[in-house]
């Protein structure tokens, strides 16, 4: 009998995206996945085959997004995770609370336009040797929604130049065409960035839905290659 | 046993603000509205937070209020600021 993948994901009061994280992993994809409560652990590496952070509004966005969340106890077991290797996914506020966990670099800031940015954008995937774009051509454009208002990415430029070096860049936002232009960006992020890894690579923040554009009724299931790449990676292994 | 009539530590006040080098929309959407409500005299805008940690014990020894101060100094460091945007300042009373 092949042995099902196994997914954990994190909730926290104010997550509002797990429920689709759930139903994806299960329903679209096989996976039997989750939940794991804020105050709850991860207790070995073997208990889950990668973890997902989904997106929300944990503790109302309160002190700054993803704060407060990347302070509670789950956290400090996802670190753990992280650093014996294993594969752990932010999106939207989850990305936000792997950066003030300090699991990615950098920092979000309001979006340019202040307002809360919410319709599809189009990404380009610039490295396709990670656990969450092995599946995905090399080049390939991809279209996912966007709900945020703290998505403008910040580093500095040494840090930039770090992600650089590592190949850490792993999406930016670019037009239909795969053009990375000013116009295409919807919040102000630093050179288009929307997602990026750690420098092992097994941590990846995302700022658009995957979770939102699995399946065709959504509108795109371009957002599944991205559950199709964590899933290959894992039977690869 | 703290004198009671002595002059108590036990709050810290805490300010939050970006960096001078960060952008701060929310200040600039500010600005642009003062201005046009006919505030030309105001030059910049900067938002930033303020807070208040209200601590269980009144501490009013040095030694007591030096600890008070070192454990705001953490908690702003740690968990009211972000380092990488943002510096804070502290008023012990």
């Amino acid at each position: 009998m092949i042995k099902k993948i196994k997914a954990g994901i994190t909730v926290f009061p104010g997550s509002n995206c797990d429920a689709d994280v759930y139903r994806v992993l299960n329903s679209v994809f096989g996976v039997s996945a989750s939940f794991i409560w804020h105050k709850d652990e991860i207790k070995n590496l073997k208990e889950y085959d990668f973890i997902v952070i989904p997106g929300g509004f944990s503790y109302g966005d309160y002190l700054r997004s993803g704060a407060l969340a990347a302070r509670s106890p789950i956290m400090e077991s996802v670190k753990d995770y992280s650093v014996k290797g294993g594969i752990v996914l932010g999106i939207c506020n989850g990305f936000q609370i792997l950066l003030e966990a300090g699991l990615l670099n950098g920092v979000m800031l309001a979006n340019r336009s202040l307002k809360f940015e919410c319709k599809d954008v189009y990404l380009k995937t610039l490295n396709t040797e990670t656990p969450f774009t092995c599946a995905i051509k090399k080049g390939s454009v991809l279209k996912m929604p966007i709900a945020h208002h703290d998505g403008n990415y910040f580093a500095t430029d040494s840090l930039i130049s770090d992600l650089d070096e590592k190949k850490s860049v792993i999406f930016k936002y670019c037009d239909e065409k795969g053009e990375i232009t000013a116009s295409s960006n919807p919040n102000g992020s630093i050179r288009n960035i929307a997602g990026i890894s750690n420098p092992a690579g097994n941590v990846m923040g995302l700022m658009p839905h995957p979770e939102r554009s699995s399946e065709k009724i959504l509108g795109s299931e371009d957002g599944g290659w991205i559950f199709k790449s964590i899933i290959k990676y894992i039977k690869e292994k | 046993m703290p004198n009671k009539e002595e002059k108590m530590v036990k709050k810290a006040f805490i300010k939050v603000t970006l960096k001078e080098e960060v952008l701060d929309p929310q200040g600039k959407a500010v600005l642009s509205v003062l201005k046009s409500s006919g505030y030309g005299n105001v030059k910049d805008v900067r938002v930033g937070k303020y807070i208040e940690l209200d601590f269980n014990e009144d501490k009013s020894e040095s030694s007591e209020r030096r600890a008070i101060e070192e454990e705001a100094e953490e908690i702003s460091e740690k968990v009211l600021s972000n380092p990488l945007i943002e510096e804070f300042s502290i008023e012990i009373k």
